[in-house]
């Protein structure tokens, strides 16, 4: 029986192992400044589980296979313990475990800690059941006035963009993000109902939307291409078809697309949609 | 209490009608039956729960005649629709939480043998031990209930997850399907719930403190009385916030405060404030809720696990026929645990909008918690060095405690790393950990109590055939169902979504999903035989004396079952640590704690006393 356990703890150790090391299940491929930086972070971090986790598996093992009971009268060894010992594995594990802590806050401090570079491209984002809107302050660059009372999904002002102010004369708002690649994007993240979560898998990035605040975050995307924008945090009924896409775009057609008027600007995101295909997994 | 009352034979019988003696009884030990038939009963609704969800996953859009049947508004024409889902999701959740893994490891195990560890009679307070179970079947009904609550007709239960996240559990049924009178009785419950863990608490602290007999000091209890109490404390201070929150929550939906609710909301097409279906709000902090839920959330991790390891150790102890490796520092690990556990619930919002500063400094406080985790893991590994191991199912059981929780535990790494959390938070990677750690180990610790102290309960033992296999379908099982949801977490696979097909970088985890689905469907029907063992075993079991595992702690030194008060009317004198086994010497290779010290012992020699070493 211990020589059974010690086998099939083994066999499910080698085969735990072995999954993350399939390619096609690992991260998609990264487009952010962070993110090479956080993956590295990742790829330490799941080594040293790696490590432990078999370390204390195949140790865990090897005690029920050599300490079955055998046919012999011998006694099992009588010992308390050692202090010796106690004190040498909290230390060690201490050292590892509140290092690894300490060296992940180095890709939180760079996003969190700092705000938006000047110069960002900025974005608000407003998120309600179900659907993702983008307000874009067009080419003055100025966010025309918003206001809850003014918020009428029937008549597609699902932001409540005042009409009257004429910085929202060139305002745009769609469903789709678009930012221009290599330029630091600043998000300003609000919602209109419950709490909502931003995620593009391949950004490595991740922000709650509250109701009541305006949440500000930035990141900077490298790579051209359209990719899957999801909702992260459970809002209802039809949460898992939240669904959008981020399109990041070159600095020119990028501005381009923000100079148009919005009935331009909606035809041709549809246009730019067509345009970029999704990454190949 | 004086020392001659300990001496004197007074037993005490039990009553004599069925009502007092099994329904309405004060005996802690019907009590503790009475909490597990509980947890019995909840873990058949959440396990049928967890594979309906897995149906739905690995096979979305297939007609399920039954469920269209079961449920003909969760699945009109027999196929899941997504609010049916999310009701799974958090039904599921809140009645594993709550009504399993909080009422069978301290409720069930903890009720039964803390008293008889500790040689009392019973509990501190009888009366208000019965109540606290009464108070939590109630809280069952109620969440029972809010299944079949609709609160729209096209819904089954609440949708909120087991966390309720506000101001989606707060604004009533303005907020879509799931949010009416089901999400209502869910607060109830859970509040209800709150109070009969508390009655519990008190209880279980009082006994302990003040109810040990002659000779039991604190560093010469078994490890499972120190994990109980332990638990009964993280109950003590975390309950009632959660039962505070709850209130406020039922508050806001209720009776139009804004607790949780900010002002100038839209919700569903309308303005906060402008309909009679959605009064003004303003001036609430969704926030709040987390922190207030999470507060209590994370303490109760360690509510529901704490018991399993110390049924572990003891078990382990036991059956390894040899003393816990490092006592002292596994009771001191216990105590960091519960410590640190109070401090360390941000990790849980990092990216809710929090301050990044405190998620710092949660960060660093969560991996410090992992300390105290592996100091028991190397001891539980130090046990095992140069045993005699017994390979009894309570055993295998024990020993797989220790494979998951490390399994389970040390993915904690990853996702207590603020930068880490970024992409690995609200995915099945955190899905794959806690079902893990809290939930399987957990489970784990429970499955093996149950084969180690049924003898002691019903006189026999449990198959030891049925139950080996009962062990390995479900130790392969269960790493075969939640190893793989790690990658699915790394690939970016989000939780509480009803369904994955409308994302392309999701397609190429399918066959993962259907993989799971299929061995989730066997590990459960695998449960099935320990039902029936269960079962089985209470009438037709191999009889058992009063120590069938040659143990040496209280529980052991009574008849199976004990009698009413456990000793007979004559309490136990104790005069040594829990795990004497192997002592060189000794007649057997185990010496019961109520064993007199020898001559040699008195005189100060090289004794086996407790932890003199």
């Amino acid at each position: 029986m211990g020589r059974a356990l010690a086998v099939i703890i083994w066999i499910l150790t080698l085969g735990s192992v072995s999954i993350f090391f399939v390619k096609q299940w690992w991260f998609p491929a990264a487009i952010s400044s962070h993110a090479a930086a956080l993956d590295r972070q990742f790829l330490i971090t799941i080594i040293v589980v790696g490590i432990s986790f078999t370390a204390a598996q195949v140790g865990l093992g090897y005690m029920v296979w050599k300490y079955r009971e055998r046919p012999s009268h011998e006694r099992a060894m009588y010992t308390h313990g050692s202090n010796r010992l106690e004190v040498i594995w909290t230390i060690v594990t201490a050292i590892i475990f509140i290092g690894l802590a300490v060296m992940g806050q180095s890709v939180w401090a760079s996003l969190h800690f700092n705000k938006a570079p000047a110069g960002s491209f900025q974005v608000e984002v407003v998120a309600q059941q179900f659907q993702w809107n983008f307000h874009y302050a067009g080419r003055d660059g100025v966010f025309g006035r918003t206001d809850p009372s003014l918020i009428d999904d029937s008549a597609l002002n699902f932001v409540g963009l005042d009409e009257t102010d004429p910085s929202a004369k060139d305002d745009a708002t769609h469903s789709v993000i678009a930012i221009p690649v290599g330029r630091p994007v600043e998000l300003i993240l609000r919602s209109k109902d419950v709490i909502h979560n931003f995620w593009v898998p391949q950004l490595r990035f991740k922000q709650d939307l509250v109701p009541g605040m305006a949440i500000r975050v930035h990141f900077t995307a490298n790579q051209i291409g359209k990719y899957e924008l999801a909702c992260a945090e459970l809002c209802g009924q039809l949460h898992f078809k939240m669904k959008s896409y981020m399109l990041v775009l070159p600095e020119a057609e990028h501005q381009a697309l923000m100079a148009l008027p919005q009935d331009q600007f909606q035809s041709r995101v549809t246009e730019l949609l067509a345009q970029y295909p999704l990454p190949t997994y | 209490m004086s020392v001659e009352t300990h001496e004197a034979v007074h037993r005490h019988e039990p009553p004599t009608s069925f009502i007092r003696k099994y329904i309405f009884s004060l005996d802690h030990k019907v009590i503790g039956i009475q909490y597990i038939i509980l947890a019995l009963v909840a873990v058949i609704v959440g396990m049928t729960m967890s594979v309906l969800m897995r149906m739905n996953l690995s096979w979305p859009g297939t007609n399920w005649p039954i469920l269209g049947t079961l449920f003909p508004a969760g699945a009109p024409g027999g196929i899941m629709n997504p609010e049916f889902y999310l009701s799974l999701v958090t039904m599921h959740g809140t009645i594993m939480v709550f009504f399993v893994l909080t009422t069978a490891p301290q409720g069930g195990f903890g009720n039964y043998f803390l008293p008889i560890q500790i040689g009392a009679e019973d509990m501190a307070f009888p009366v208000l031990n019965m109540l606290s179970f009464w108070v939590t079947l109630v809280g069952f009904i109620v969440i029972l209930a809010a299944i079949f609550a609709s609160g729209s007709a096209s819904t089954v239960g609440p949708i909120g997850g087991w966390t309720g996240y506000a101001p989606l559990s707060a604004l009533g049924q303005i907020a879509g399907p799931g949010q009416g009178l089901g999400m209502n009785l869910w607060i109830i419950s859970i509040a209800i719930f709150c109070v009969g863990s508390l009655l519990g608490a008190l209880n279980f602290i009082t006994t302990l403190l003040n109810m040990r007999t002659r000779g039991m000091t604190l560093m010469r209890m078994p490890l499972t009385c120190w994990a109980w109490f332990t638990t009964a404390v993280l109950a003590l201070l975390s309950f009632p916030v959660l039962l505070g929150g709850g209130i406020l929550l039922l508050l806001d939906r209720l009776a139009g405060t804004s607790f949780f609710i900010p002002g100038g909301l839209y919700v569903s097409g309308i303005l906060s404030g402008t309909n009679p279906s959605f009064p003004v709000h303003t001036g609430g902090s969704p926030i709040l809720w987390q922190h207030l839920f999470w507060f209590f959330g994370h303490p109760e991790v360690y509510i529901a696990i704490l018991p399993g390891m110390g049924a572990t150790s003891h078990i382990l102890s036991t059956f390894a026929r040899k003393p816990i490796f490092g006592y002292r520092a596994m009771v001191f690990a216990i105590f960091a645990i519960g410590l640190l556990g109070f401090f360390v619930w941000g990790h849980h919002m990092f990216i809710s909008g929090m301050s990044p500063y405190s998620a710092m400094t949660f960060s660093i406080l969560t991996l410090s918690i992992g300390v105290p985790s592996a100091v028991k893991t190397f001891n539980w590994l130090g046990t095992l060095w140069g045993a005699r191991i017994r390979f009894t199912t309570a055993m295998l059981f024990a020993i797989g405690f220790v494979s998951l929780f490390v399994a389970g535990g040390i993915t904690g790494l990853v996702l207590g790393q603020t930068s880490l959390d970024l992409p690995m938070h609200d995915t099945y990677f955190v899905t794959a950990h806690f079902h893990l750690v809290m939930g399987v180990a957990s489970i784990f610790g429970m499955f093996a109590a149950t084969y180690f102290w049924f003898p002691k309960v019903f006189g026999r033992f449990m198959s030891e055939g049925m139950g080996k296999i009962h062990f390995w379908i479900t130790f392969v099982g269960v790493y075969c169902i939640f190893v793989p949801m790690h990658v699915m977490g790394i690939v970016g696979m989000p939780r509480r979504f009803s369904s994955f097909t409308e994302y392309t970088f999701l397609s190429r985890l399918h066959p993962l999903v259907v993989f799971v689905s299929i061995v989730a469907i066997i590990t459960v029907l695998a449960q099935f035989l320990f039902y029936f063992n269960l079962i089985w075993s209470i009438f037709k079991g191999k009889k058992a004396g009063p120590n069938p595992w040659d143990a040496t702690t209280l529980e052991w030194i009574t008849p199976s079952p004990p009698p009413h008060d456990n000793f007979a009317g004559v309490l136990p004198t104790v005069y040594r640590g829990p795990y004497e086994f192997a002592v060189p010497g000794a007649p057997n290779d185990f010496v019961m704690q109520t064993e007199p010290e020898t001559e040699a012992e008195r005189t100060g020699g090289n004794g086996h006393n407790g932890h003199r070493h």
